[in-house]
Formats: C-alpha cells, structure tokens, sequence
C-alpha cells in the first residue's frame, strides 16, 4: 500500500462524499473533512521524516496523457522542499477547518465551503507533490479554480462575485506565459519532467529565439531567459506580483477563512514554491533573476505603500501580503531560494494567524471590516487580542519572533546579491519599517483607544468560541517558535542545510562583518515602525488626518491604489467589451453577414429582373428564337 | 496490404447500427399516442447506441486499417459500391453520435409537443445520415448520407424553431448546400482523375497533379470550413442555434460541426496531401482567426445560445489549428477537441434549453441570481462552463492542450497568438456565468424557478461523468487514434513536390482534366 498517495486522497475523498451527499451529511460535513485533512498532516509529517535529511522519493501513479512523443503521467516527487511545503499546507488547512467550523456555523453554504475547502487542498498538495510541469500547471489552476468558487462563495455579493470572476481571469493572464513557457519547454527537451528537464536544458545554452521574425524584424532572446520569464508570469499572476496583483486584495470579498488558507498561506505562495523548485531553470538565466528581484521589490514596495492607508481591515493584510510575497520573490531572484522558503514557511504561519484574528474580530463586530469603526476592543477579546498581536509582532520583524529571522535572511542575502544588491537592501528596509507601522496601525486602532462603532454591536461584542481560538494559539505559538529553526550562525541553522537539498546551496562573498549591523538596522526600523504608529495613532490622534491633508497627492495614490484597477478597467475591461460590441456589429453583422444576406438578395433581384423577360406575349418570344437562331448559324459558318 | 479489414463474424453491425433507427421509424409509424412515440424514439436511439458499444470493444487499435467493413456492389455500372468501415479517427465521432442521440431525444421530452412524431422521425434519420458520413468509404454513398443529412436538420429548425425560423433554415440550407455542390464536384473530378473509381481508400493512392490539388483542395476547404464554420462563412450558425429547438442545437453542434473537420481529415489532407502542405499556412491564419473573432464575437452577446455558439466557431478554430499543424500531438488533440467539443458544448445548449423550457427566454438578462433556487443547475452550468474555457481537469483541456502543443511544434508564432483565445475563453464564459447564476434575483418570476428534474439530470450527468473522464484519463480515447494518426501523416508525408506556376493555373481554368 502506498501511503503518499493517500496524503491527496483524504482531502478528495472528503470532497466527493461531501459533494456527492450534501443532503446526508448537511450541517455536519466538518466532521468529514476535519479528520481527512488531518489524516493528511500526519501523513505528512511521515513524509517529512522520510526525506529528512537528503532523501528524495520519486513514484508515478498513472499514465496521464501519451500521443507521439509527449507523454505525462501524473506522480509525485518529494524531497525537503514539499514536504516543508506539505507540512505548511496540511497544517494551516487543518487549523482553518477546524476555525472554519466555528467561523461559518450557520451559513447557508456551509457543507459547500467545507467541500470547497477540501478540494483546495487535495489540488495544493497534489500542487506540491508534482513531478512534471503539467501536472504542475493543472494543479496551479485547480487552485485557482477553488479559490474562484470560495471567493464567490457569498455569490448575492455583486462584489463578491465580481471579485471571483477577476481573480479567474488575471491569473488566466498568468497562466497564459505559463503554458507557453511549459509549450517551449516541451518544444526544447521534448519532455515535460522534472527530472529530464533540469537534466538537458543547459545544453540548450546560448541557444536564442527570435521573437519578431514574424514581422520580419528582429529581436533574437535566449531561449532559457524566455522560458524563464514565460514562468515567471504565471507566477507573477498566482503570487499576485505587480502588474498582476490587482485580484488578490479584491479576493477578500471572500470569507476570512480562505483569506487566511488560499490568500495567505499556500496558494499565492505557489509562485515562490515554483520558482525554487525551478531553481535549476532560474540559475541558467541572470536576466531572469534579476527581472524576478525587481518585480518583487516593486510589488513590495507599492504594496507597502497602499497598506499605508487603506481602511478595511482585511485590505490592510491583504496588501501586507502583497507586500511580503514581494520579499519572498527577491530573495529567489537573488538565489536565496532558502531564505525565500522559510520566510514563505514563517509567513503562512503569522498570515494565516492575522488573517483568522481579523475573521475573529469580524466575526464579533457582527461583518464590519473598517477599522474606523472599531476600537479598544481588547477587552472584550483578549484571546484574540493577544494572539493578534504576536502575529503583528512576528511580521514586523522584531526578534525572537518567527518574522525576524526570515525576514533578516532575506534583507541578509539581498544585501550580498551581485546585482543591485544594496538598493534592494534598501527599499526591503524600508519596507519592513511601513510593514511595522501599518500593522500596529491595526493594532492600535482596532485593540487601543476608544470604541467608535456602532453601539448596538458593542452590546453583543464577545470573545470568539473555542473552534476559532484553538487555531489563533497554536498559529500564535507557531509565529513565535517558527523562526528558530533558522537561527543564523553554524549549525543552529536547520532548514538552511534541510531544503539545500532540494534547492541548491546559495554561496557567494557575503561581507560578514556587516551582518550585525544590517540586523540591529532592520530591528530599529521594525521598532521605529511601531513607535510612530503608537504616536500617531494613540497619543496624536490629529497627525495622521493633517498629514493626509497636507500631503494630499500621495495620500489619495495610496488611498487610491496607484491607480491601477481604474487604469485596467479602462485600457483592458471597458475597451474590449466595447471593441467587441463594435467588431460584432459593425463587422460581423454588417459586412460578413450582410455579404451573405447581399448575395441572397442579388440574386433575389436578377430573378425578379429577369422575370421581365417572361413577357408572356409569343412574337416576343419569336423574337428572341430568331435572334437566336441567327447567331448561332452566323457562328457555325463563319468560325 | 489490403487497406479494409471485413468484418468476418457474418453480422454486418456497421450496417446494422446505421440503419436501425429507420426501425424506430417504421415503428413510430404505427404508434397511436405522442408518449409512445416518445419512448419508442428513445428506445431505438438507446438499443442504437448498445449496437455501437460493440465497435469500441473489438476495435482492434494497433491497426490503422478500416475495420469491421463490409462491401457490396451497387451500382456496378459506375463503379458505385456499397462499402463501409471504421477507423480511429471515425469510431469515437459513431460514438459520439449515437451516444448523444438519446440525450436529444429525452431533452424533447415536454419541449416538443407539437407534431411529435415528425419530430422524433426526424431526428432518427437524422441520425441515421449522421453515422452514415462517418462510416461511408465509398463517395457516392458519402455524399449521399451527406445531403440526407440536410433535410432533416431544415426541418427540425424551421418546423420547430423560433419566431426567425424560416430565415434560419433556409439560410443554414443554402449556405450548405453551396458547399455541398463544391464537394459534389471535387467528387466527380477525383472520380475521373482516380481512373473511374469512387473507391475512398483506392483514390486515396493515387498521385495528382499539382493543379488538380489546387482546385479539388480549396473545393473541398470551402465545402468543409462552411460546415466547421470557419470565419468568414461562420455567419449561418449564429441564427441556426437561435432558431433551432434545443434538441437541434445540440446536433448541429456537437455532431454537424464535426462533419466539417471529419472531412478534412478523411479526404481533403490524404487526398490533396501537396496542397494542403501548400496552403497550412493560409488555414492555420483562418483558424486563430476564427479562434480570437469568435471569442470576441462571443463576449458581445447578450443571447446565451449565440454566444455559445460563437464560442463554437472559437472551439472549432482549435480543432482546424490542431488538423493542419500536421503532427501527431495537434491530430490527435483535435479529434480529442471534436469529441470534447461535442460533449461541452451539447451539455450547454442542453443547460440553455433547461432554462428556457422554464422561462422561454434565452437572454442573459432576463436571468442572475437562479443559483439560490437552482443550485443543482447551477453547479452543472458552472462545470460545463469551465470545461469549455478548457480547465483542467475537464476533457477541453486535454484536447486544447495537444492542439497548443502541436501548433506549437509547427509553428510559434500561431501557436501564441491561440493560447490569447483561452484568457478570452475565460472572460466570456465567467461574465456569462456571473450574469445567469451569481448576484440576487433581479426578476420575480424566477425566484420559483425550480431545480432541474430527474429527466434533465439524466441528459446531462452522462456528459458530465465523460466531462471528468476524459479530463483525467484521456488515454483509452488518444490509444485508439494513434495508427489511424500515424497512418494519416505517413500518407501526408509521401506526398510529391508541389510546383505550381500562375500559368499551369490559368491554362487549367480552360482544359480541366
């Protein structure tokens, strides 16, 4: 019996009973899906303690799809990167269904969310284990698949669904540079594994393409770099990487629960997973790397930026997550795979556990999100207070906390990298100091001052019940200890060796008298952070609004978003629509078919025409056979 | 090698299943009431449907020679033969048509309650013409399936369709039949060329000349791509679907549409292999053509059954794309993509219908929300509608894929401008999606809508289950084409140089021989 294949097939089994026999088991699906997806984590942790510390376990279940010379099967690989990967999923989704039960107790979908759910993670684990890039790539949008239906899930919502629709189509938009680059791939080696294709794609080195031979110009690309980025795309879509980030802080129209499994902790981290298990692909091009360092620095800055000053108090973390993918992803551009891995480890732990803190304090503030509207609420929930806080803590980077220490390596190897490694080193500074003001920006005004809502809801204000503390405390316990499996120095360091394995050692000459001084940096700004938040949002309550007033462009750019959903409505949404009304109607309608209807009436005319010929009258006739009969003898005598 | 296996077990089945639902017939002839002659119809189509089971099971996939065949002189005179065979590009389109032919007949259930037992007789020749093409090996019997299939489709439309239903026919009649006269006439040019044989597999060895290629290839292309449809001449569809009871839709897409792409494969690139080596270029532009137009035609309408089918010119754009790249991986994904077509695309028009039994109303608007009383429906549209935009997972995407992947081989450029259509295959999908079951009920009427019947889940859950069986073991379907594929390029591959000059062109259109 293979028990790794069971790691998957809990979670789809409950699935299927759940969607199968929704009428049976209504109400009570959660007892379904809970054990299943535990049975998973332990599974896990077998699988973890299989490959640990070198070992890689390759199977293949069945033969997919064969025609000619392409061939898939669906299998799985396992070596330290899925199955930290397999641990994170399976453990944050246990806890989300256990939170799910008490979160969503008495939702009309509630047997839905819960099959919805298990199918998330049937599709995430099945995404992690995978062993070629096409069952990659189903995979990748299964879990799109899932988290448009969860986003969906309130479909009454026009913004909830609106909400799903976009999430859909902009990682389609991703997953558009994905296939290519899987179509090139295959076109390259002629093989769609893992194995094969790490194996042979280096002889292809140097190898370029030219991209406009087509129109007769030229702009030759080598071929790596291109399938490089083709990837990248697709990451850029599932990871919500600028310019293709516009759907996740929309997807939180969704319920918080998903917000913390899908939009937090595992799928928006599939990018990251995706390029570290391409690492092999990513070394082969520097270009690559680099366009993937500026991209995440952009996005994590501009994430930052627009966290600054949103409202909704789900917003705020979404863009906080934006933000820190942004992290993620310039440390993998940088060839920190490691660092980029543990601190999407760390993160999933503090996000997911924000994420169900906010679900907790929605949840009491009976659906308000604005954070205008809350206040001093720690009394009244401390559990949640308290373990909110560690979260908070743990994302701004204060040690010992889990966020520290991911955070610091990634700053660490940036600082270090080859290609504008200070600037970056820079803006990630700078951007730890925004991540620690808005989060106690949270803190504070959602925990501290005075209560500002409405006063009706005040009269109901509780803790939450024991199915959504439990998952806050051990998430909280696990924002604090995470980190310290990376410890930095010489052999307190465990995953740094452990995914090594999976994902290449990262050498080069690190300046290691600045280390230090780089961390006690990042620690003042994380500090530096909350202080002014604590100011500002505590002591001089009238800072914030006058600053907002003086400094009123880049206010409203924050507020506002930088812009760019308007910009997308306008140059891509609205455009197409109107261009496809317009090439519908004045082109298809008008002159193909009216070319169609045209040559029905010609003829409808030339008989109506000809019809006159038929006069009826027999000299006209005559005539006409005279006429005739002339010319055809003229022509038989005379030719 | 003899190119026909015959069927040696003294059963003529391909016989057998063409022609057994004229029984229905004779035994709808003598039924009294309109319930009989309903499960009369239903019980041919389904005692039709076991008789092809057996095609599948005694297929033997490692040959691609015609299989299980059966030959008789018929008319001797002009060397007219009745012959018949199956091979892996056939046998699932048999399939498919029978196995869709119950579900058209149980969708009529309560929708057709006018002259029912026209209805029903046409509907079992129609079939009848339909299994006839795909088996056909002789080209007179060919083309006599294929214009039979004409009568019964114009009747179905205009005695049973919409308010625009004459203006549908006649236009879906005339516009095919102007195909039909092109085939007919590339016919009888390869008949003469051929040296007096309508033998299908016999011409099939013959070596033509370059300029009979050129006519006889852009005859049989304007006879087929009027039948895909291919853009421009894709302008009949539209109204045809508008019109047509859902029954009809589910025929003319998911079995009609293929005759077009089943006749490229069959005779136009074994037949003309030079000039279709010639003129990829030309049909494979058309097809992405056809494959972004009919998505942005699609996301223009406001009418579900237009819009479905617009996304059918798209769909189809797949399947030309997948033909002409002329390789295994784009062949097969196409067939594959034909079938799945079929089933997609049945099970949405079937879904439409479903709604406007209820409501008679197919627009867009008239509905949102229905999938707080539907929720049954509402989950089966959601599914039809991602395997359409080609999820994985579902059978489109399987076939999509091959397709991308062989166009990809042949021809990059092509390639990537055909994967745009899947980000727009999503967009109008999920807008109309968004539009029909999400949001709150806007009209009243529909709140009491209710959820699909036990007759109309059997229509579609037999789509479904293939739906998810394809998408995850596409296999035992790609296993049977392989030879017949193989065969196939073998055959365009041999094919001779192909030097034309504008002179051997003019001087042809004077001294046709």
């Amino acid at each position: 019996m293979n028990l790794y294949i069971l790691i998957p097939l809990f979670p789809f089994l409950a699935f299927i009973i759940i969607g199968l026999f929704e009428k049976q088991v209504e109400g009570k699906s959660h007892w379904i899906a809970i054990p299943a997806v535990m049975a998973s984590f332990v599974l896990s942790v077998k699988l973890f303690f299989d490959v640990y510390p070198d070992h890689e376990i390759i199977q293949t279940w069945y033969q997919w799809i064969t025609s000619g010379t392409f061939s898939v099967m669906i299998g799985m690989q396992a070596d330290a990167l899925t199955a930290v990967m397999l641990i994170l999923v399976t453990t944050v989704s246990s806890l989300v269904h256990l939170y799910t039960a008490g979160y969503m107790h008495g939702d009309r979908g509630y047997d839905r969310f819960f099959a919805y759910i298990a199918l998330f993670t049937f599709s995430m684990i099945m995404l992690v284990m995978a062993n070629n890039f096409l069952q990659l790539y189903v995979f990748w949008e299964a879990v799109g698949l899932c988290s448009y239906l969860l986003i969906a899930h309130w479909y009454e919502r026009e913004s909830a669904y609106k909400a799903a629709t976009k999430a859909f189509v902009v990682n389609r938009v991703g997953d558009f540079g994905f296939g290519l680059g899987i179509l090139l791939i295959f076109s390259l080696v002629g093989s769609l594994d893992y194995q094969t294709v790490f194996a042979h794609l280096n002889e292809h080195a140097g190898q370029t393409i030219n991209l406009l031979g087509w129109i007769g110009s030229e702009w030759n690309v080598d071929v790596i770099t291109l399938t490089a980025i083709l990837l990248f795309i697709g990451a850029m879509g599932k990871s919500a990487q600028f310019p293709l980030h516009t759907w996740l802080p929309d997807a939180m129209e969704g319920p918080t629960p998903i917000s913390a499994l899908i939009h937090a902790a595992t799928m928006v981290t599939a990018g990251v997973f995706m390029v570290a298990r391409m690492h092999p692909i990513y070394d082969l091009s520097p270009f690559a790397q680099h366009f993937i360092m500026v991209i995440g620095a952009v996005t994590a800055f501009m994430a930052a930026y627009i966290a600054l000053t949103q409202n909704d108090i789900k917003r705020v973390v979404a863009y906080s997550t934006l933000s820190q993918l942004g992290y993620m992803m310039l440390a993998c551009g940088a060839g920190a795979y490691t660092a980029g891995i543990f601190h999407l480890l760390t993160h999933g732990a503090f996000k997911a556990l924000l994420f169900l803190a906010c679900g907790s304090v929605i949840h009491a503030m009976a659906g308000e999100q604005d954070l205008r509207k809350m206040g001093g609420l720690k009394p009244y929930m401390p559990v949640t207070y308290w373990t909110f806080l560690m979260g908070a803590i743990a994302l701004s980077g204060i040690p010992p906390f889990s966020g520290f220490f991911s955070k610091d390596e990634i700053l660490w190897q940036v600082f270090n990298a080859d290609f504008g490694g200070k600037i970056f080193w820079a803006v990630g500074t700078l951007v730890a100091f925004m991540t620690a003001f808005y989060t106690f920006r949270l803190i504070f005004t959602i925990f501290h001052g005075e209560y500002k809502g409405d006063p009706e809801v005040k009269r109901h204000l509780h803790e939450s019940p024991w199915t959504i503390t439990v998952p806050l405390v051990v998430l909280a316990l696990l924002s604090v200890s995470a980190g310290w499996i990376g410890l930095p120095g010489e052999g307190l360091n465990l995953i740094e060796p452990f995914l090594g394995h999976a994902v290449g050692e990262h050498h080069h000459e690190m300046a290691l008298e600045m280390q230090p001084i780089l961390v006690a940096i990042a620690v003042a700004m994380g500090l530096a952070g909350i202080g002014m938040a604590y100011f500002f949002y505590l002591k001089r309550t009238d800072i914030p609004g006058k600053l907002a007033a003086s400094m009123k462009g880049p206010y409203q750019v924050s507020l506002n978003k930088f812009y760019i959903d308007e910009f997308y409505d306008w140059a891509f949404v609205n455009a197409s629509i109107a261009f496809a009304r317009a090439l519908w109607r004045g082109f298809d309608v008008l002159i193909v078919d009216g070319l169609v209807n045209g040559v029905a009436r010609m003829i409808q005319g030339w008989g109506k025409q000809m019809r006159y010929l038929q006069t009826g009258q027999l000299q006209h006739y005559a005539m006409v056979m005279a006429v005739g009969i002339f010319i055809i003898v003229s022509i038989y005598l005379f030719f | 090698m003899e190119e026909i296996i015959y069927n040696s077990s003294g059963f003529p089945i391909l016989t057998s299943v063409i022609f057994f639902p004229l029984i229905g017939i004779l035994l709808i002839l003598l039924a009294r009431s309109n319930e009989m002659i309903r499960s009369i119809a239903l019980g041919a189509s389904l005692v039709d449907f076991v008789l092809s089971l057996p095609l599948l099971f005694h297929f033997d996939s490692s040959t691609y020679r015609m299989q299980l065949g059966e030959t008789h002189s018929w008319i001797p005179q002009f060397h007219i033969n009745y012959t018949l065979g199956i091979d892996g590009i056939s046998l699932w389109l048999v399939i498919l048509t029978t196995f869709l032919t119950p579900i058209c007949i149980l969708c009529s259930w309560h929708a057709i309650e006018k002259r029912v037992k026209e209805f029903m007789i046409s509907l079992l020749l129609m079939e009848t013409a339909m299994l006839g093409v795909f088996m056909a090996l002789d080209f007179v019997l060919f083309y006599i399936f294929w214009e039979a299939m004409l009568i019964p489709m114009v009747l179905i439309i205009g005695v049973w369709g919409g308010p625009n239903r004459i203006y549908a026919a006649v236009k879906f009649f005339l516009y095919t039949l102007a195909g039909s006269l092109l085939l007919l006439i590339a016919i009888i040019a390869f008949y003469f060329a051929g040296g007096e044989s309508f033998d299908i597999l016999a011409l099939m060895k013959g070596k033509y000349s370059p300029v009979f290629q050129f006519w006889t290839f852009w005859a049989f292309f304007l006879a087929f791509a009027i039948k895909v449809p291919m853009f421009p001449f894709h302008t009949w569809l539209p109204d045809a679907h508008v019109e047509a009871p859902t029954a009809g839709s589910v025929i003319l897409a998911s079995v009609l549409l293929k005759m077009g792409t089943y006749g490229f494969l069959r005779f136009c690139l074994p037949l003309a292999p030079s000039a279709s080596h010639a003129y990829t270029g030309a049909v494979l532009i058309f097809s992405v053509f056809a494959i972004l137009y009919g998505a942005f035609m699609a996301m223009a309408q406001s009418d579900m059954k237009k819009l479905i089918a617009y996304s059918s010119v798209s769909h189809m754009g797949f399947v030309t794309l997948g033909i002409f790249a002329f390789n295994i991986q784009g062949i097969e994904g196409a067939i594959l993509q034909m079938i799945n077509h079929g089933i997609t695309t049945g099970a949405l028009f079937l879904c439409v219908g479903i709604v406007y039994d209820r409501t008679h109303s197919r627009l867009i608007s008239d509905y949102g929300g229905i999938a707080k009383n539907m929720p049954v429906y509402a989950a089966l549209l959601t599914i039809f509608s991602l395997s359409s935009l080609g999820l994985p997972g579902t059978n489109s995407f399987i076939g999509e894929f091959l397709v991308l992947v062989g166009a990809f081989l042949a021809n990059k450029v092509i390639a990537v401008f055909a994967t745009f259509g899947i980000i727009w295959a999503a967009v109008y999908m999920l807008w109309m999606l968004q539009r029909v079951i999400f949001g709150k009920i806007v009209k009243e009427s529909n709140a009491k809508l209710p959820d699909v019947s036990f007759r109309e889940l059997a229509t579609l859950v037999p789509l479904l289950i293939l739906v998810f069986y394809i998408g995850f073991y596409p296999n035992p379907f790609l296993n049977r084409m392989h030879a017949s594929v193989n065969h196939l390029l073998e055959q365009m591959n041999a094919h001779s140089a192909y030097a034309l000059t504008w002179k051997d062109l003019f001087q042809s259109l004077f001294h046709f021989s």
